[in-house]
């Protein structure tokens, strides 16, 4: 019997043949991240720990602060701080403010994710870089410290389940749209402890920005990782950012799936997810007349330069609606510089939109953009919880950044088409 | 014994402690909020030994540990539920809260009497007269269950042990 990629990677880093689904490994880590919010308690834990004084791997090790910087408050200043100082006695890898961004979309614009590696971080979005071909999973700070100690952590070897893209997408429908549409399907717990294995033609043709977007993404539907095959796409990429040395893993053709999910990508419309799961998915054009106070544009979730452009093509030559506030937040410094070379931002200033620093603010309820009771707010992030983005009574719609421009031009949840001219070609 | 605290499915880590309240790791604060806006009376009224119920996919959403550890600071007993998302159920492994699958979950009403028993397995509910069975830990994560988290267990064996 043949093995999964994800199999595969674990092997290799458990230095073994093979490994079985179910079997509990310990496997050598590659990169292990964190940010401000978990590294605070994972130095607690650390410091417990006997006999570890330094991070065995320091220069694997990477600290981003993004969740609340720059800081918003005295309280917040203070975790920062305290953070800093350890990264940097450790001489391990801080990105500050200015050299960076959100950590999911730093980490692989400064190659320091690619395929086959085991990466861990104490961020449950870690499961971004399975875009790349790499064996990545969230896991919290006690977890973060053990690996800071030993250079190793646990992992149980999930079974996996195969889930195959045919067709080709219609106009304005992204990554986005395609795993709403999964997790529509498979609900927010119907891969939970699996490996979700992404696969089929259409997926040749979308770029790395949508392939990290389904893999962050996975996590909502309870998966552990998400994972896909490297390409020519991938390759490209990884050159772009200088990551040279990596390893293939391919899955065998008789390796064993859980599960096979099979889905029509060509008939999917653009999504949007209704409060407050992930799961609640439907085409745009179905949900009616509902009045938004708010739009977010970008985070770890859609906040790369190939979505900036989608909102801005969508957003150009248009204002937002006088009662909404549209907010975009870049995934990270690079993509903000490459937004001013394109003149995005002045198509987004000229539309009223604002653009914000690189930061989780507005999707974990933070600052930036926190919503007041009975809001309602269309958002490129990945997750509308109850309470996620502020008040409880708030809503969240989750949606691609076409449906959340167009949404903020018409003042209501909107496709892009409703906005822009049918003969336009989406970018 | 402690009294149960009754919640729904797919109860996720911003509701166990919401983004804003992450900015420490002091644990008396998080537990000040733990829980603060799906059940208000949680912060003030849990008591040493109260058990929380909670429905399927219990602890979704973000890898925060501060979720179990808020929990954990509250002095909850364990957590039962039918089933758990990965991470929260990992995390609270890993600090030492106990945390149970049990199918049966779900006949347990609000501020039932539970006595629970994780080396046995079992929930006895004092209020109904019933008794529940939980599913068993995979041998390497009861061992660090029983060791009271991942620190314990790597102190007491070493990390030659692990696997």
């Amino acid at each position: 019997m043949g093995m999964t990629i994800s199999e595969k990677i674990l092997a290799a880093h458990a230095g073994k043949e093979r490994v079985e689904p179910g079997e509990i490994v310990m496997v050598d880590v590659d990169v292990n991240l964190a940010n401000e919010l978990s590294a605070a308690l994972a130095i607690d834990e650390f410091l417990k720990i006997k006999g570890a004084d330094r991070i065995v791997r320091p220069e694997q090790a990477i600290f981003v602060p993004d969740h609340f910087t720059p800081a918003k408050d005295i309280s917040t200043a203070k975790l920062v701080q305290r953070v800093r100082q350890f990264a940097l006695d450790q001489r391990a890898r801080w990105f500050e403010v200015g050299r960076a961004g959100i950590e999911h979309c730093v980490l692989p614009q400064h190659g320091i994710v690619g395929p086959g590696q085991v990466i861990i971080g104490g961020d449950s979005h870690t499961t971004t870089y399975g875009a790349l071909g790499a064996f990545s999973t969230g896991v919290g700070s006690t977890d973060v410290a053990v690996a800071w100690a030993i250079g190793q952590t646990w992992l149980r070897v999930p079974p996996t389940v195969k889930v195959t893209y045919h067709g080709t997408l219609r106009p304005w429908v992204k990554g986005k749209d395609l795993i709403l549409y999964t997790i529509g399907q498979m609900t927010v717990d119907g891969a939970t402890y699996m490996a979700m294995e992404f696969h089929g033609e259409t997926l040749r043709e979308l770029p790395m920005a949508g392939r990290f977007t389904m893999a962050n993404m996975s996590i909502e539907a309870g998966a552990k990782n998400g994972i896909f095959h490297v390409d020519d796409v991938t390759r490209e990429y990884l050159a772009s950012v200088g990551h040279t040395a990596y390893t293939e893993y391919w899955s065998d053709p008789d390796a064993e799936y859980v599960a096979e999910v099979d889905i029509d990508a060509g008939a999917i419309e653009p999504q949007i997810a209704l409060p407050s799961l992930p799961e609640n998915s439907r085409p745009v054009s179905e949900v009616g007349d509902i009045s938004i106070d708010q739009v977010v544009i970008g985070t770890c979730t859609n906040g790369w330069i190939e979505d900036m452009r989608e909102a801005a093509q969508v957003l150009q030559g248009h204002r937002v609606s006088s009662h909404v506030r549209c907010i975009i937040v870049p995934g990270s410094q690079e993509v903000q510089r490459e937004m001013v070379r394109e003149g995005l931002m002045q198509i987004f200033m000229d539309a009223e939109c604002i653009v914000s620093t690189s930061t989780c603010g507005p999707c974990i309820g933070g600052h930036m953009g926190v919503l007041g009771e009975h809001e309602r707010c269309v958002s490129t992030t990945n997750r509308n919880f109850v309470g996620r983005m502020g008040a409880r009574s708030a809503e969240i719609f989750l949606a691609n950044p076409a449906v959340a421009a167009a949404s903020a031009i018409a003042g209501h949840i909107a496709g892009p088409e409703e906005i822009v001219s049918r003969d336009l070609v989406p970018v | 014994m402690g009294r149960a605290w009754k919640l729904h499915d797919h109860v996720n880590t911003d509701e166990i402690i919401p983004g804003r309240y992450n900015v420490t790791t002091d644990r008396a604060s998080l537990a000040e909020h733990c829980l603060c806006e799906v059940r208000p009376d949680f912060p003030t009224g849990v008591r040493p030994g109260d058990v929380i119920v909670g429905g399927r996919n219990f602890g979704c959403g973000s890898s925060r540990e501060h979720a179990p550890l808020a929990i954990q600071a509250c002095g909850v007993a364990a957590i039962v539920a039918p089933s758990f998302a990965r991470i929260f159920y990992r995390n609270a492994v890993n600090v030492g809260l106990v945390v149970l699958t049990c199918p049966d979950a779900g006949r347990i009403s609000e501020g039932d009497e539970l006595e629970v028993d994780p080396q046995a397995g079992t929930i006895v509910n004092r209020t109904n007269g019933e008794t529940y069975r939980t599913n068993p830990l995979p041998p390497f994560v009861a061992q660090i269950a029983e060791a009271g988290g991942i620190l314990e267990y790597v102190r007491r064996y070493g990390w030659e042990s692990t696997v």
